[in-house]
């Protein structure tokens, strides 16, 4: 049977592409950030996953809001990145399986996730920056399944429904007959707001505090609405649902293996855990 | 700073729930479409026609003229959205951040290091 290995949760600022493209991981300003991804991939090297489910949210390169699904699961043998708008370099494109998207989907909705199916579906800076700072050769080891959250237009799923979600996804995964090794990955936040007056706010004290519950106290976010959310961690700071889901589909008791947390980078406070099954 | 209500209730903060959705749906659209680098190069040089062709209205028309980000959001525009707009002047995060604080971009990023505390 699959078995998850582990979850990582980062940032996914689009301008870390940028910086990669022009090398700039030991510059100043972006090697506090960098500095956080080597032990990563010494823990990637460890523990060997064959497949990556990897939540994040879509910022309007594959759905536009003439269709805008709560939760939606991508089905496709492949997953191509394209042009957002600002020109950060491509990657390329990732290999999907659709036989186990097929089976998640299929336990999801047993489980009453009415998740948005995509046979057709490219994949934007949210899931490639990720990946690229997890394999920087971008000759990706592992096959992929995509997980999109709405993140963008309210009204948002909770933090509970997410966090259930990710519970659910972790039942799937591991009903899956592959004797296979899956690592679970979340992306976006920490807290940001890129837009209205109060663009540029961050608050390390609760991105701290919502650190620590990754660890100790994984449905602490739970008690807030996601307009309280949107409060406490700005706009954009919300994508920490996608954080929910990965964290729900680990077990209670994890141990943390890496953590790093950096203001800022562009306008956002960036965070990174990798927590494993205690 | 905006005022707040039941449905907007963070100060200086416009959630974009249905409201915005739809008052700025073809603004958003428009947005949209700069993904593909022909239709970046077509507003670029037929920029009135351009935004005719996505049927703006005058409110919308007028934000995209300023190149203001507060009036494009109070036109209905959604942040993500409107990144790709930036985009086509080369503009990044931070010049959109200082242009909505009415600050320069080193007093923005100023403010951003204050994060630290």
């Amino acid at each position: 049977m699959a078995k998850i290995v582990g979850s990582i949760t980062t940032s996914h600022v689009p301008a870390i592409g940028g910086a990669i493209a022009k090398g700039l991981q030991q510059d100043p300003y972006w090697k506090p950030f960098f500095d956080g991804f080597p032990h990563v991939r010494e823990w990637l090297a460890k523990v060997k996953p064959d497949v990556v489910v990897l939540v994040y949210n879509d910022h309007g390169l594959n759905f536009f809001l003439d269709k805008m699904p709560t939760f939606a699961i991508g089905a496709c043998e492949s997953y191509g990145n394209a042009d957002e708008g600002w020109g950060i370099p491509q990657t390329a494109p990732f290999q999907g399986d659709s036989e186990l998207s097929w089976h998640l989907i299929e336990h999801l909705v047993k489980e009453d996730f009415d998740l948005t199916t995509c046979q057709e579906m490219v994949v934007d800076h949210a899931f490639t920056l990720p990946m690229a700072l997890c394999w920087p050769d971008q000759k990706w080891p592992v096959r992929v399944v995509p997980v999109v959250v709405n993140t963008v237009q309210a009204p948002l799923p909770s933090a509970a429904r997410c966090y259930k979600l990710g519970q659910a996804l972790a039942r799937a995964i591991e009903s899956w007959p592959k004797d296979e090794r899956v690592v679970v990955m979340g992306t976006g936040g920490l807290s940001h707001q890129l837009d209205g007056e109060r663009a540029g706010f961050i608050n390390k004290d609760f991105d701290e505090k919502f650190m620590a519950s990754m660890v100790d106290d994984p449905a602490w976010a739970t008690k807030y609405s996601t307009a309280e959310l949107v409060e406490l961690s700005g706009t954009q700071g919300v994508e920490l649902l996608n954080w929910m889901v990965a964290r729900g589909a680990l077990p209670e008791k994890v141990r943390k293996e890496h953590a790093n947390y950096h203001i800022p980078i562009s306008n956002t406070a960036t965070g990174l855990m990798v927590l494993e099954p205690a | 700073m905006s005022a707040t209500s039941a449905r907007q209730p963070v100060p200086g903060t416009t959630i974009f729930d249905g409201e915005q959705a739809r008052k700025g749906y073809a603004l958003n659209k428009m947005c949209y479409s700069f993904n593909d680098a022909a239709n970046r190069k077509a507003f670029v040089a037929d920029e009135d026609g351009y935004c005719a062709k996505y049927g703006l209205n005058a409110q919308q028309r007028a934000a995209i003229k300023n190149r203001n980000v507060l009036q494009l959001i109070e036109a209905g525009g959604n942040a993500y959205y409107l990144a790709k707009f930036a985009g086509i002047f080369g503009l990044d995060m931070q010049d959109i951040g200082a242009q909505q604080t009415g600050l320069t971009k080193d007093q923005f990023k100023a403010k951003l290091l204050a994060a630290r505390g």
